[in-house]
């Protein structure tokens, strides 16, 4: 339980998938100009990469470690996420249409995110099993979500000031993305 | 020979996947604390690249269109783990400063990028040398980002002191380090900076009627389009990979 509480917390804040990692930056830098999308990417995130995290590590610890193709971990996992991706998208369009009208549009854009595919190589070089594979998926979700979230507040405001002209856009938003990193820095000292 | 001069000027100069593009944001971001890991990123990409370029020109007559996307990442990602293993055991040190990203070269948009948009249109000898312009204009816009970092976060390119330290016991005058610099917040700021002066060189480029390819990908805020190129979502996903292609 105490291993489970650390790496939830390890996860989604004190590493934070965005800001100490670098990992997502795509969607982070896409999908932040308002908050309700990114509300609704953070959830498709949360979801896509506790099922990934799952899956890869199932298929690591039963099929890869048996037969000694542990090194093929990095063709395998992508071929996984991406093929998930592809069935959660359409089992949801079958199955919860309510679900699938929310996130529908920001799952395609899920595959590119290099965080899913970092989550199960991580799990890997930190030999979690099953179970703290999942938590640490869907605790470095939970933290893309709130970095997603609050970079999406903090660019509602920034929109009408009135900022140098080389600077609006993405410049900006990395700019913050760099004072956001400082602010998680804060964080370092809990575990 | 022309041919090879031209693609080699694309990738450094002309479509510098760095500063024009603004491709592969993820390692210019993770990598760069310090000059000599943006090289020895830099390089492993440029061989992946080289490499995955190579295979998949020659093999562009017989890959079907429809499942063209995982025939790509398959053999990008191939490369990518036999590259892995060349840095592991040969250069160790490399291989712990890089640790995850080594791996996570398979999701970089500049390689399935020069794939799609090149290497599966044109001749070997020529995809051959695109993916080495490119990767040479990837290695040096981010061993320079490094040497930025480096030189602010700790007075240091590729380790050699350039500015001497200040040291408060012995009451010497020098330099003062601003590690933020080679953390994670001043990869975002420089980064930033980097965004902006570009931006300017652009604006002032379209005054004199210069044409600068613009920016592809994440920065420019088209996610969309990055999806399209860098994801396997994509790929089983038939209507998306026909939009793609309408597109064009």
């Amino acid at each position: 339980m105490k291993t489970l509480l650390i790496i939830l917390i390890g996860s989604s804040i004190v590493n934070n998938v965005v800001l100490s990692q670098f990992l997502g930056l795509c969607p982070f830098l896409g999908v932040s100009k308002k908050t309700d999308t990114a509300l609704g990417m953070g959830g498709a995130v949360i979801f896509v990469m506790a099922i990934s995290s799952l899956v890869a590590s199932i298929i690591y610890k039963f099929i890869l470690v048996p037969t000694g193709f542990e090194y093929l971990q990095t063709i395998v996992f992508i071929l996984v996420i991406a093929a998930l991706v592809q069935f959660v998208e359409m089992f949801l369009k079958k199955k919860i249409p309510s679900l699938y009208k929310s996130l529908g549009v920001y799952l395609p854009l899920i595959t590119t995110n290099c965080a899913v595919l970092g989550v199960a190589l991580k799990n890997v070089t930190n030999e979690y099993d099953i179970l703290e594979s999942t938590v640490n998926g869907i605790a470095t979700a939970i933290g893309f979500a709130i970095a997603l979230i609050i970079m999406a507040g903090i660019r509602e405001k920034i929109e009408y000031n009135d900022i140098p002209k080389p600077f609006r856009g993405s410049a900006l938003v990395l700019i913050t993305a760099g004072l956001m990193a400082m602010a998680f820095f804060g964080f370092s000292g809990v575990i | 020979m022309n041919k090879i001069g031209e693609r080699l000027y694309n990738g450094i100069i002309k479509e510098n996947p760095t500063y024009v593009l603004m491709l592969g944001m993820c390692p210019t971001l993770a990598v760069t604390t310090s000059a000599i890991n943006g090289i020895g990123m830099g390089l492993s990409t440029t061989l992946v690249l080289v490499m995955s370029n190579m295979l998949i020109s020659a093999l562009r007559k017989v890959i079907p269109d429809k499942v063209r996307m995982p025939a790509f990442i398959v053999v990008v990602a191939s490369f990518v783990t036999i590259v892995q293993f060349l840095v592991q055991g040969f250069l160790p040190s490399l291989y712990d400063a890089l640790g995850i990203y080594i791996p996570l070269i398979v999701v970089n948009c500049i390689i399935l990028g020069r794939a799609e948009s090149y290497a599966s249109k044109n001749p070997v000898i020529p995809s051959i040398f695109d993916g080495l312009g490119m990767g040479l204009g990837f290695t040096i816009g981010i061993t320079i980002i490094g040497a930025i970092r480096e030189l602010i976060g700790s007075g240091a390119i590729f380790g050699y002191q350039l500015l001497p330290l200040a040291d408060e016991s012995t009451n010497t005058f020098g330099y003062t380090p601003v590690s933020i610099f080679i953390l994670a917040p001043g990869a975002f700021l420089v980064l930033g900076f980097v965004v902006a002066i570009m931006n300017k060189i652009r604006s002032g480029a379209a005054k004199r009627g210069v044409k600068i390819t613009p920016p592809q990908g994440c920065l420019a805020g088209d996610c969309a389009s990055c999806a399209n190129k860098c994801s396997a979502a994509s790929d089983a996903n038939d209507d998306n990979a026909s939009d793609e292609k309408s597109k064009e």
